[in-house]
């Protein structure tokens, strides 16, 4: 018997482990059937979410703590157990911008704190105060971004014009001179700069080495109601994500995205994602980043509670929401660790043992204890050097206030 | 009632406003969602935003209600967030509501009504647009066959006609196979 569950996303890069789970068998190994709705707004996506018109979507992480919140429309609790991907974000600027940034664009990207200063040295030479496009207000790039400017003392409310515009339509904005640049997932940063129009300025893997980005969203009482169904679909997902992050896969992947039910862009500009060779000006030799975009190692998929809470600081930090006990205990469990433990129990996927970490502490690789298998983490810097602490929000929000 | 319905396809919106007129309404303006049609629609300060559910800009029309300073009062997405079956009608006919102060459900419910006519006209002129295509490439074929074989029209036809009934497909199928082969094998037309 198979079941058919209704999941929508956005088409971006980071879809893949969804579409491989739906094309390649892995979803039907666990009889289910996928019915995956292309969706061209976060508001639709969200609304088809909140309104029970799918069971999942392919969802922004602060999107998901947003909606719990009730900052974004209808208030739905939202429960996460399963994160789609980690980086795969760039910033990047209009050429003539870029001029005022470091040219050698391998440095620049290598140093985000260096490149920040300089964009804030280069604000007051441009001809108007900077148009940046951001894909949503509750989205990592724009969290992302904040954080990048902040870092330089530029104020992202004040110093700069945050535009929200779709990720399909940046390139045209670029175009008629409505943004002077964007932070977008994949390929729409790669398509500005294939067209000439724009310099890639900052990675998001730069910025967090380890980013959260999107995660697998369900309605809580759809979760608590059919744990069966779940459990079988993220037992799809996981062996679809170890496809994707494989590099023997990383061509087949890109032609299966070019499809237009899926991304519809060229596979060749999809493919720097996947392998991680950015080309940051346009004709240049791509630069390598072996993290640009994960799906699998290192626990990828795995909900650590910290990330939910560092997303809900974010939202305190740029008053979007009031710190209060309660709404961090709702923001930490949108992500749900335990679903995902049990979901996964009897398979070779490595399981943290912990639900909670310090989030930025980690410079090296680090062996860490799993109930399963060999788990390594990778280095999670921050690229100011924070390192944020679940356990302690307050003192972590304090130390921001001399940057505001 | 100020009514703005942001819309790329002209025709849409005008069936959209057609129905709202034909209800009383009469304060209603289309605003394509392109360029500044965020700074537009705020100083409109409408009472209620219809929005095509599939368009990429209902992003950018939220951080604006979000943000606005002209459209302080409450806006929610659709008009009584108990009524399930509303709700479920309005996504599936593809329409989208920003709300100011209050019940609109009459508007909502207008708004449905004319999106899925629409949905119907639309698609009843993809079908006249296949036919006309199809015709064309029935013409097309027919041509072939008159200037390769030597054929009259009502000949030509008769052929294609009869081939497809014995291979059990479309005419149009045929003479498409007709116009690959004449192009593959560099004939002329």
């Amino acid at each position: 018997m198979t079941t058919t569950l209704r999941i929508a996303f956005l088409p971006l890069t980071d879809a893949a482990v969804l579409a491989v789970a739906s094309e390649l068998g892995f979803a039907e190994e666990q009889g289910l059937s996928l019915d995956l709705v292309r969706t061209t707004s976060w508001a639709t996506l969200r609304d088809r979410l909140v309104y029970g018109q799918v069971q999942a979507a392919h969802m922004l992480a602060p999107l998901a703590v947003a909606v719990t919140l009730g900052l974004s429309q209808q208030p739905a609790a939202l429960a996460a157990p399963y994160k789609l991907n980690v980086n795969g974000n760039m910033l990047v600027l209009a050429s003539d911008f870029a001029k005022a940034l470091e040219p050698n664009v391998k440095s620049r990207l290598a140093d985000p704190l260096g490149t920040a200063h300089d964009f804030a040295a280069a604000i007051g030479l441009w001809r108007r105060k900077p148009i940046i496009g951001v894909v949503h207000r509750f989205s990592s790039h724009a969290i992302m971004l904040r954080y990048w400017l902040a870092s330089a003392g530029v104020d992202p409310d004040r110093d700069v014009v945050l535009r929200v515009l779709p990720p399909s339509l940046m390139v045209e904005a670029m175009l008629a001179d409505e943004i002077d640049g964007f932070i977008a997932g994949e390929p729409w940063g790669s398509a500005a700069v294939e067209a000439g129009l724009a310099e890639a300025v900052a990675i998001g893997g730069r910025i967090w080495r380890r980013g959260v980005e999107k995660v697998l969203a369900f309605r809580e009482n759809w979760l608590s109601d059919n744990p069966d169904s779940t459990d079988r679909l993220l037992r799809a997902l996981a062996p679809a994500a170890a496809w994707c992050d494989d590099p023997a896969h990383h061509g087949a992947l890109a032609h299966l995205l070019s499809d237009p039910r899926y991304v519809d862009q060229p596979a060749e500009l999809i493919l720097r994602a996947l392998t991680g060779n950015i080309v940051a000006r346009v004709g240049e030799a791509p630069i390598e980043n072996p993290d640009f975009m994960m799906f699998a190692r290192e626990a990828t998929s795995f909900p650590w509670r910290s990330q939910a809470l560092w997303i809900y600081s974010q939202l305190v930090r740029w008053k979007m929401v009031d710190h209060s006990a309660e709404n961090a205990t709702r923001a930490g469990t949108v992500f749900r660790p335990d679903i995902f433990r049990r979901a996964l129990a009897d398979t070779n996927v490595p399981m943290p043992g912990a639900s909670m970490k310090l989030e930025g502490a980690l410079d090296l690789p680090l062996a860490v204890g799993s109930r399963r298998g060999e788990l390594t983490l990778g280095p999670d810097r921050f690229f100011d050097g924070r390192i944020f602490d679940p356990e302690r929000i307050e003192e972590f929000l304090a130390g921001f206030k001399s940057q505001r | 009632m100020r009514i703005v319905i942001i819309d790329d396809s002209g025709l849409r919106a005008t069936v959209l406003e057609e129905g709202l007129r034909d209800a009383g309404y009469d304060d209603i303006h289309i605003v394509p969602p392109r360029g500044a049609f965020v700074a537009r629609l705020e100083r409109m300060a409408p009472d209620v935003v219809l929005m095509d559910l599939g368009s990429p800009s209902r992003d950018t029309l939220e951080e604006m209600l979000t943000v606005s300073r002209a459209l302080a009062r409450p806006i929610a997405m659709f008009v009584d967030q108990s009524d399930e079956a509303m709700i479920g009608a309005a996504i599936d006919a593809g329409v989208s509501a920003y709300v100011v102060d209050g019940l609109r459900k009459p508007v909502l419910e207008l708004a449905v009504r004319r999106f899925n006519a629409f949905a119907r006209i639309q698609s009843e002129l993809d079908e006249a647009r296949t036919a006309l295509s199809d015709r064309k490439v029935i013409d097309r074929a027919k041509s072939i066959l008159m200037k390769q074989r030597g054929l009259s029209e009502q000949d030509a036809y008769a052929l294609l006609r009869s081939s497809a009934m014995n291979q059990g497909k479309k005419i149009v199928d045929v003479a498409q196979a007709i116009i690959i082969a004449s192009d593959l094998l560099g004939g002329a037309l």
